[in-house]
């Protein structure tokens, strides 16, 4: 952690029973997940029969190519949009509505213009009607984690997309959640600051084990970050192949160069070029139709 | 824009001050040659008082009649405020329901968007018959014209709301009041203020038509007293004088509006935010 200081651990104020206890009862079950959308005369078949299992503290990165359905396979597990068929269950519970114990960062930052950053993350425990005031501090400190310290006081629209997009991380993060689904966090960010962020989240993520979701379209960043990464197929989009990691934590920024980062990061490549979702330009056009 | 983000909220505010200052003398400036060359213009082809009166004239006899306008103006004044805080508050809830309930939405939706093409002044002669001479059909008028405006507008920024901020409420399992208060109420303010802001320029308008049409007091009815009577230079008096209510009216809600969503009023200033001083 860039200042020294630590805002989640066992003396934390909003994690609810001490750092590991809240982590159980978060496994992710989903089982033969569709997902049809129907608008009109047309019809978009977004996911087709999805099978997945992410054990409680597990990390685990989706990568696949856009439109392939991520952000739906997000949603249906976060209990925001119906399955079609197929069922997700969390910690053993079938989930049908909204699932609430949990943190999201959408693929947009969504904050509210009209509230300050402070107020912004503190929306999220407002929300669940927690206004111990130690979320202040709580949030301060997280906001100082990802280079937002003295920005506390700035509303969204003086702040750049990718400063948007970190308020809306610490704002999944304030309440502790046990289980952190993130669609395409990073998206929105410089090169050197997606770095530096990926390695702060891995720390977090160290020291509170919460169970995570973490969508990406960038096979390096996956591989950094994940037990495993979920490889999908195009549109409609399948569980194409599952790819465990095995790369020693923390993964500094020296991971990139260890064998065991390039072995899976050369699969997953070989996996999208099979599928006609990258080519090389020597061969000439071979775009899959989509 | 940078330059705002950069400078402390104190600067913001004096730098605020004096672009409001340089608005307001351009404005008084065009003013002054507005009157000046009217005064010279009257005076130089010798145009008849009871043709056009020369601004000098309109003010002399004003200063003499002023108490007699200031009573009217009062009566006109009671109806427009009176008119314009009932629909105000009836709209708004009525932009709530209809925004949250599908069966409102079915049965008042079309029927407010048909009331709306009606021409409503056109109604006016109507609400004598029923209500007399009185003070409840300008009031009627006033509150007709407001209405519309703000329950359009208010359904709108009920409505608007985006679909993912709905499933960011959702997942912290917040309820209904909980996410209208904290989200939806909010999200709708700059757009109920842009309704607010017609209705206000629309409702000075309604109480003087509803004043032409009928009555024994008000501005509308000093104005017509005064052109039957040919005293031209008080027509124009009673004009500016009306002119004046409508401009606090608006100005009021505009102040409401800063005080209530400063954060909206804020990030307009460096655009198109003095464009209506
Ligand atoms: N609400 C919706 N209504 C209709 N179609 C939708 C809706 N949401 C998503 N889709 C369709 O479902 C498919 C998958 O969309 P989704 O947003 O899940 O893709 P994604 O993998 O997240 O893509 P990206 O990487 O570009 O964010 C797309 O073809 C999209 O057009
Ligand atoms: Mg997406």
């Amino acid at each position: 952690m860039r200042h020294g200081e630590h805002p989640s651990g066992a003396a934390d104020p909003a994690a609810p029973d001490g750092p590991s206890a809240g982590r159980v009862g978060t496994e992710i079950r989903v089982s033969a997940l569709s997902k049809v959308f129907r608008g009109g005369q047309s019809e978009t078949r977004a996911l087709d029969l999805v099978d997945l299992e992410i054990g409680a503290g597990e990390f685990t990165a989706i990568v696949g190519p856009s439109g392939c359905g991520k952000s739906t396979l997000m949603r249906l597990i976060a209990g925001l949009l119906p399955a079609t068929t197929g069922e997700v269950s969390i910690g053993g519970q079938d989930v049908s509505g909204p699932h609430t114990n949990l943190g999201i960062v959408f693929q947009k930052p969504i904050l509210l213009e009209w509230r300050n950053v402070l107020k912004n993350v503190l929306l999220q425990t407002e929300m669940r009607h927690r206004n111990d005031p130690d979320l202040v501090d709580r949030a301060r400190a997280l906001l100082a984690v990802v280079g937002l310290a003295g920005f506390e006081d700035r509303y969204p629209h003086e702040l750049s997309g990718g400063m948007q997009q970190r308020v809306a991380i610490v704002r999944a993060l304030i309440h502790d959640p046990p289980l952190l689904l993130m669609d395409e966090p990073f998206g929105a960010l410089d090169a050197l600051t997606r770095e530096q962020m990926r390695i702060d989240l891995e720390e977090l993520w160290l020291a509170s084990r919460q169970t995570v979701v973490f969508i990406t379209h960038s096979i390096d960043e996956a591989v950094l970050l994940a037990d495993r990464v979920v490889v999908m197929s195009p549109r409609p989009g399948r569980v194409e192949r599952i790819v465990d990691i095995d790369l020693p934590r923390p993964r500094g920024l020296a991971a990139r160069k260890h064998p065991r980062f390039t072995e899976p990061v050369d699969m997953i490549t070989e996996i999208f070029l099979a599928r006609g979702v990258l080519h090389s330009g020597r061969q000439g056009p071979k775009l899959a139709a989509t | 824009m940078t330059a705002a983000a950069d400078t402390p909220a104190a600067w913001g505010g004096v730098r605020r001050l004096l672009v409001w200052v340089t608005g307001v003398r351009y404005i008084l400036v065009s003013f002054i040659v507005l009157f000046v060359v009217w005064e010279i213009g009257v005076r130089v082809f010798a145009v008849p008082t009871y043709l056009l009166p020369p601004p000098s004239l309109v003010w002399l006899e004003f200063t003499e009649r002023w108490l007699h306008v200031l009573k009217h103006t009062w009566v006109t004044a009671e109806e427009i405020v009176v008119g314009y805080v009932i629909a105000v508050v009836v709209s708004i809830p009525m932009a709530i329901a209809i925004a949250y309930s599908r069966v409102v939405e079915r049965t008042a939706y079309p029927l407010i968007v048909f009331l709306q093409i009606v021409p409503k002044i056109a109604i006016a002669p109507l609400f004598i018959i029923w209500f007399g001479f009185g003070f409840t059909p300008k009031l009627l008028l006033v509150f007709l014209l407001s209405f519309f405006p703000i329950v359009v507008a208010s359904i709108a920024g009920f409505k608007s709301i985006d679909e993912e901020t709905m499933e960011l409420a959702r997942s912290t399992g917040a309820g209904t009041w909980m996410i209208f208060r904290k989200i939806r109420l909010p999200h709708a303010m700059p757009s109920i203020f842009t309704g607010l802001k017609v209705a206000a320029a629309l409702s000075s308008t309604a109480a003087v038509v509803a004043e032409f049409v009928a009555s024994d007091k008000g501005l509308g009815y000093l104005l017509l007293q005064y052109n039957g009577d040919l005293q031209t230079p008080m027509v124009f008096a009673t004009i500016i004088v009306l002119s004046i209510v409508g401009l606090i009216v608006y100005y009021a809600v505009e102040l409401i509006e800063r005080l209530v969503i400063p954060w909206h009023v804020s990030q307009r200033v460096d655009g198109a935010g003095m464009g209506m001083v």
